[in-house]
């Protein structure tokens, strides 16, 4: 396995902020990585890191093994999908589709077939004459992402590429990314801050608080394991137990998390483990009931089959789950 | 329903002015014409209208003998004009506004430049002030005062002296055309005049123009493999054009049409305003005077025309 990023001990200071603060990842080569946290955790200057606009004020970065400090944008083989697309708006979609092979010095002819195989990937076939200013949204983002696929970047950067569309065309996006990704077997790199996009696309996610990396694993871990309570909160809709309930559940982490739909409202059985507590809230969602339990002043959500009937407020309830279900955390 | 609710309508506005409000906000287009009124009328009869006077001036004729204006139809007074030392005006005056204009922008851009993209806060203030500033002083006093600068005792050549760099002024001063005896009275003393005077002009729209590219086309061009020089060249350059331009419009059509920086700082040699200035003054040859002022006009109307056919305006 190849490695195609590498970030050891990177920092990225702007005077006192700390914008990345020593932040380790390796991302592997034809990896779909996802760079996931709230706006100033520093994901985004990560991005930067890697296609250059920002030097590094600690530690080093390599790509696909070479040192990447102090090598300018415009010798990286790393292109970039923009936030807001940065479209040349002087430029026909066919001159900034090519203009990354206009600038190598690729002749006319060849940049132009290039360019319109590029727009046909990204299913705008004969959109070539047309201006930027006249696309919509989701087809300028289909030329932007083309403009940088057209270079054969070893990395791909996204800067939350999808944040400005509508839901639907979102999601139609989001598999069309993935499945590009795959049939091209570049390592694409994405930035978001909607942790569904990421779990639903990612191989692995990196969880950015405070420009530090709160937690790095598969969709599936950072999901079911959150490792502090951020990531807890941030990704997904664990229940973070304070420390008193892990005591006497046995732990002795600060804390631990619980998803809701592991719990269920019923006495333990065998191995499984139980709390009591009494009903504080209750709301229907659909597939499941929402059910709060007040356990000793923590709250604890319930994801409980909306078939099952839903106790009354106040009610004392005992709810159980299976031992395996509770993840230590390191924070409290 | 209570007694006390509001009603759905409330009651008309009293007085002239809620009067006023009210009738305004029924006929929207009489309020757009009270507005411009007054400024379609100045702009279309008083400025126009002299313009398109003194154009007509140009199709009549003097009589040599009596001094006369002869209201007669013709072209001879065009004809005049295309003699051989009123095309030399007219060339002279055209070249130096040319080199103002491409000197005003080399200097303007990269100040412009860094005023757009680098500065902030009170460096902005202080880019605001320092270019405006000398638009604040009199025209007058600032060009008496580069005479000053510029004449043979004047601060300029005591400089040079101080560096031992005299040889180079004097090699300068030797050259035709652009050298003299000094350069107060030297077309290179003009020309620095100019383009002191007519930066400003330069410099405010192409700022304009480049505070509205976004930073992240050149961070684009940058990533896609662009070495700064070919950002310049294919994104930042043409987004700035339409800026460079109408900061051209400025620096040319002024410089075409004054008379007095040639008069005070240069060689006697006249340019179009001068000689605009002579003929419907001391010579009272009003009919040759708008002729020379026709020229401007034609060479602005074929430059702006150069410049939309080149795609000047494609990034408006």
């Amino acid at each position: 396995m190849t490695t195609a990023v590498l970030f050891d001990n990177v920092s990225r200071h702007f005077g006192a902020v700390r914008a990345v603060d020593g932040v380790n990842l390796e991302i592997a080569e034809g990896e779909f990585f996802a760079m996931l946290g709230p706006s100033g955790s520093g994901k985004t200057t990560c991005l930067r890191l890697m296609a250059g606009f920002e030097q590094p004020t600690g530690g080093h970065i390599e790509i696909f093994g070479e040192t990447a400090e102090g090598v300018p944008p415009y010798r990286r083989s790393v292109n970039t999908v923009f936030q807001d697309y940065a479209l040349f708006p002087h430029l026909s979609i066919l001159d900034n589709v090519a203009y990354g092979l206009m600038v190598k010095g690729v002749g006319r002819e060849e940049r132009r077939k290039a360019a319109e195989d590029a727009l046909a990937m990204v299913k705008l076939p004969g959109y070539g004459t047309r201006r930027p200013g006249q696309l919509s949204g989701g087809q300028r983002q289909r030329v932007a992402l083309a403009r940088a696929l057209v270079n054969k970047p070893k990395v791909l950067l996204l800067d939350e590429p999808l944040g400005a569309l509508d839901l639907k065309l979102r999601e139609q996006m989001q598999e069309e990314l993935k499945s590009l990704q795959k049939s091209l077997g570049i390592t694409f790199v994405f930035v978001t801050h909607d942790q569904g996009e990421a779990l639903s696309m990612a191989d692995r996610i990196a969880v950015f608080n405070d420009g530090r990396i709160q937690q790095l694993g598969r969709p599936e871990d950072v999901y079911k394991q959150p490792k502090t309570r951020f990531v807890a909160d941030f990704v997904g809709s664990s229940n973070v137990l304070p420390q008193k309930l892990c005591q006497r559940l046995g732990l002795k982490s600060p804390s631990a998390s619980l998803r809701p739909e592991a719990i269920s409202i019923s006495t333990p059985w065998d191995g499984a483990l139980s709390l009591s507590g009494t009903v504080s809230a209750h709301s229907f969602l659909g597939a499941v009931n929402r059910v709060v339990v007040d356990v000793d002043g923590a709250r604890v959500a319930v994801a409980s089959p909306a078939a099952l009937t839903v106790p009354a407020l106040g009610s004392p309830v005992t709810i159980s789950f299976a031992a395996d279900e509770l993840h230590p955390m390191e924070d409290a | 329903m209570t007694a006390f609710a509001e009603p759905l309508v409330l009651p008309e506005r009293r007085g002239p002015a809620g009067r006023l409000s009210d009738f305004f906000w029924k006929h929207p287009h009489l309020l757009l014409t009270v507005l411009l009124a007054p400024p379609l009328l100045w702009l279309g009869v008083v400025y126009l209208g002299a313009l398109f006077a003194l154009l007509l001036q140009s199709f009549f004729s003097i009589d040599d003998f009596s001094g006369l204006i002869n209201y007669e139809f013709t072209l001879a007074t065009y004809r005049q004009l295309l003699s051989e030392a009123n095309l030399d005006i007219i060339l002279r005056t055209v070249l130096m506004a040319a080199t103002v204009t491409v000197a005003s922008a080399v200097i303007a851009f990269p100040i412009a430049y860094y005023a757009a993209r680098y500065a902030q806060g009170k460096w902005k203030v202080l880019f605001y002030l320092g270019v405006m500033l000398p638009l604040w002083s009199s025209y007058l006093v600032k060009i008496y005062a580069w005479k000053l600068i510029l004449a043979k005792e004047g601060i300029l050549t005591w400089i040079f002296e101080k560096l031992h760099l005299l040889w180079l002024l004097d090699a300068w001063l030797a050259l035709p055309v652009v050298g003299g005896n000094s350069l107060s009275v030297s077309y290179t003393g003009t020309f620095i005049v100019f383009v002191y005077v007519w930066l400003p002009f330069m410099i405010l729209p192409i700022q304009a123009a480049l505070e509205r590219v976004p930073g992240n086309l050149i961070e684009a061009s940058s990533d896609l493999g662009g070495t700064p020089a070919q950002t310049f060249r294919h994104v930042l350059f043409p987004l700035a054009l339409p800026g460079i331009v109408a900061g051209s419009i400025f620096t040319f059509s002024l410089t075409l049409g004054d008379y007095i920086i040639p008069q005070i700082v240069g060689s006697s040699r006249l340019f179009i305003g001068q000689a605009v200035y002579a003929q419907q003054g001391t010579a009272g040859n009003i009919p040759l005077a708008a002729a020379f002022t026709v020229v401007p006009i034609v060479i602005m109307g074929a430059y702006l025309f150069m410049a939309k056919r080149m795609g000047a305006f494609d990034a408006l």
